[in-house]
């Protein structure tokens, strides 16, 4: 099977089958980031820009390492050294960009649909690195991966995303691609922290963390941030901590080889106790090295076979 | 003399009478002298009007010239060439300009501009606020004497409940209504569609259906305690509706609009991020535009107004949750009013043209939107079948941000009489005999 797309803008356009071609080309590719020597020349000559206009280390850092070992060369743009914070438009600097002639852009942007929107404009290939609040599609295929590998299967899975469902893109993209591949899902948080008819998605909707964990095979933890205290949506991280978050006795109610995952940066303390964090129920390292491996088939697909 | 001019052979719809019949019409001297099986006039210039819809021109109480201030986006020229050609014949114009209308200066201003243009009528909306900030009462008196109609902080709700109490106390004194963009922007904050089911599946900040209701309810109350005349603009929502059917039912003096948007498009198009799409209120869900149209059949929303809005394409060519919200209407309403109330039985076509004419002159209370005999004669003559496909390139609007580009319409405007002056003919605009 042939990738038939310039773009990956999300999870949500993808079929079940183009999600198992990322997912079993990422799986040949992930040997190359154990050799002594870590690096193909498939994608030698090729120019990837990393256009990363919201703050990122892990995935940036995850992108360039991925193109790295394809041997691509990378141009890295962050919001503190783009001329958008000049004023250009983020449509005049993709342009511009791509009469430098390149091959790829892999952007990151806080407002939803900045993918979908260059996608439309320019003539390479977009991937995206998160947008807003909407997806973050390599972050969802990298879940994927992890449980395909830890479970052998994703069909038929119980799959718990707890956290701050409303503000994720993680959240988004892990529900099309697990609910597509078979699994089943729910998400539980406060209700200030779930949008509105997310039923309609097809996932399940708990506030009570141990009645979501119940016989769950995986629990995807999502990051709180901070800033959610002041947004009014949180009275407090203390309450949090006390209502949701994961820990040895939530997981009681799970099944027994409950694998926990979290796309990080973790709030260790917060939403996952460092000792699940740190345990062997843990999935949180293996996501990381799935991720290069993820991001060079995204790449391989999308670019290589142009 | 060629300002005398007989429609003739017709199909004359005038809602406000009820007539509906061909008919010939006599104008002359910018009145309507004589409305007859057959009119027969000396030097007059035969309009012939065979297979076309005549009848008032067309009021919209909702539009933004933009000027002074954005002139890069409309003035008050191109936004009246625009209504011409829409069919429009009077407009009003909100005051959220730079400087805002807050005063008699600027209202002058406009009223002037609009002379110099000579197309359809312009009048002003007065801000109810000094600068539209929600503090103090702009000079609602000094505006209304050099020609506003009415007041509004469009764009902006009045969110000091006490404030808009006293705006529409004040207001009364004047017999104009307080046009109220209800928003309740607590709820509304860093929302840029509408919440629901897909804002969830787009990943967008939601605008709460519940942002508009809750302050329709509080603008109610508060009109039903002064004794005020309130008017909602572009209503989008059923909660919206219901509390306006009810108000009405009361005996309270509320009026209503929607725009052509709100009964047509819906939340689910956003797929592809068209800011083109954007709007304030948002797209509702189908449900909405479901009950929107039967608040215009039911006469719980009086009027149809386009919240014209223009806005450049550099503008719009933005990131959706920064570019900023709004459609040009002006040139599609009709075919719009057609294509999505009268095709398919929503309403009758003159109960249509009733919510483009004398409905919303009736609001502001201005002397338009019939044919009666000594009335003003400001006549749109439309082909009700004609097809066109809609360009926005070819708009006399200076912008061109419409979601309808492509769509295939029925109803062409032919002749426009602004005044008892020829403004468009044969579809196309003449500069006006106004001197």
């Amino acid at each position: 099977m042939r990738l038939n797309r310039k773009d990956l803008l999300g999870l949500e356009q993808l079929s079940k089958e183009e999600i198992e071609l990322f997912l079993d080309t990422a799986t040949s590719l992930r040997e190359v980031s154990e050799r002594p020597i870590r690096k193909v020349p498939t994608l030698r000559g090729k120019t990837i820009v990393n256009l990363f206009l919201e703050a990122s280390t892990r995935t940036k850092s995850s992108f360039e390492l991925a193109a790295k070992r394809l041997s691509a060369d990378t141009v890295n743009i962050s919001a503190a050294s783009s001329s958008i914070l000049k004023g250009e438009t983020l449509l005049d600097t993709a342009r511009n960009l791509e009469a430098m002639k390149i091959d790829a852009v892999v952007v990151r942007h806080s407002s939803p649909g900045a993918a979908v929107f260059l996608a439309r404009k320019l003539a390479v290939p977009v991937i995206n690195g998160g947008d807003g609040i909407h997806e973050h599609p390599t972050q969802g295929l990298l879940d994927l991966l992890t449980i395909r590998d830890r479970k052998g299967r994703i069909e038929g899975l119980q799959v718990a995303i707890v956290g701050d469902i409303a503000h994720s893109r993680v959240a988004r993209s892990d529900i099309f691609g697990l609910s597509k591949l078979g699994a089943d899902v729910r998400v539980c948080g406060p209700p200030t922290l779930i949008p509105r008819d997310i039923e309609r998605l097809g996932v399940g909707v708990h506030h009570e963390l141990r009645k979501a964990l119940r016989e769950v095979d995986v629990v995807i933890v999502l990051r709180i941030q901070r800033e959610r205290e002041k947004a009014g949506v949180l009275p407090s991280i203390r309450e949090y901590r006390s209502l949701f978050m994961i820990d040895k006795e939530a997981l009681s109610s799970a099944r027994e080889d409950v694998l926990v995952m979290h796309p990080g940066p973790i709030n260790r303390g917060v939403e996952l106790d460092p000792e699940v964090a740190d345990s062997t129920q843990s999935a949180i390292l293996a996501q990381v090295t799935n991720g290069i491996a993820v991001r060079m088939a995204v790449l391989y697909l999308l670019i290589g076979s142009r | 003399m060629m300002n005398i001019f007989i429609i003739s052979g017709g199909r004359v719809i005038d809602p406000a009478t009820g007539v509906d019949e061909e008919l010939d019409i006599l104008i002359q001297d910018g009145q309507i002298r004589k409305v007859a099986k057959r009119v027969v006039a000396k030097g007059a210039r035969i309009i012939d009007a065979k297979d076309k819809v005549v009848t008032p021109g067309f009021v919209d109480i909702h539009t933004h010239l933009r000027e002074p201030g954005r002139e890069d986006e409309e003035t008050v020229l191109t936004g009246t060439r625009a209504a011409s050609v829409g069919g429009f014949t009077s407009i009003l114009c909100m005051p959220n300009t730079d400087p805002v209308i807050d005063d008699e200066s600027v209202v002058r201003f406009i009223v002037r501009k609009q002379e110099e243009a000579g197309f359809s009528r312009v009048y002003p909306v007065g801000a109810i606020t000094k600068g539209l900030r929600g503090e103090e009462l702009a000079e609602i008196g000094h505006m209304v004497k050099a020609g506003a109609v009415a007041i509004s902080d469009d764009g902006n709700s009045v969110m000091n409940a006490e404030i808009m109490r006293r705006a529409l106390e004040y207001a009364k004194m004047f017999r104009i209504p307080v046009v109220a963009h209800c928003e309740d922007t607590h709820l509304t904050a860093g929302g840029v569609m509408n919440e629901g089911y897909y804002s969830t599946l787009y990943g967008m900040r939601g605008v709460p259906a519940a942002a508009e209701e809750a302050m329709v309810a509080r603008d109610i109350i508060l009109t039903e305690f002064t004794g005020s005349h309130l008017h909602v603009a572009h209503v989008s929502t059923k909660g919206s509706i219901e509390l306006i059917r009810r108000a009405k039912e009361r005996g309270v003096r509320v009026t209503a609009d929607t725009a052509p948007h709100y009964f047509t498009l819906n939340d689910s198009m956003l797929k592809d991020y068209d800011t083109n799409l954007k709007v304030n209120p948002p797209l509702r869900s189908a449900e909405d535009v479901q009950e929107v149209k039967q608040g215009l059949r039911d006469g719980t929303i009086d009027s149809i107004a386009t919240d014209h809005a223009p806005h450049t394409q550099t503008e719009k060519e933005m990131e959706f949750d920064v570019a900023p919200s709004g459609i040009v209407g002006l040139e599609t309403a009709l075919s719009l009013v057609l294509r999505e109330l009268v095709e398919p039985g929503v309403l009758s076509l003159a109960d249509a043209l009733g919510k483009l004419s004398f409905r919303p002159a009736g609001v502001v209370n201005l002397p338009f939107g019939t044919l009666r005999t000594g009335s003003p004669a400001d006549v749109t003559v439309f082909d009700p079948q004609r097809e066109w496909v809609c360009d926005p390139a070819k708009f006399f609007s200076k912008s061109k941000n419409s979601p309808f580009k492509g769509w295939k319409f029925r109803g062409t405007i032919e002749y426009l009489f602004v005044n008892g002056s020829l403004t468009v003919e044969d579809g196309r605009l003449v500069s006006s005999t106004v001197a």
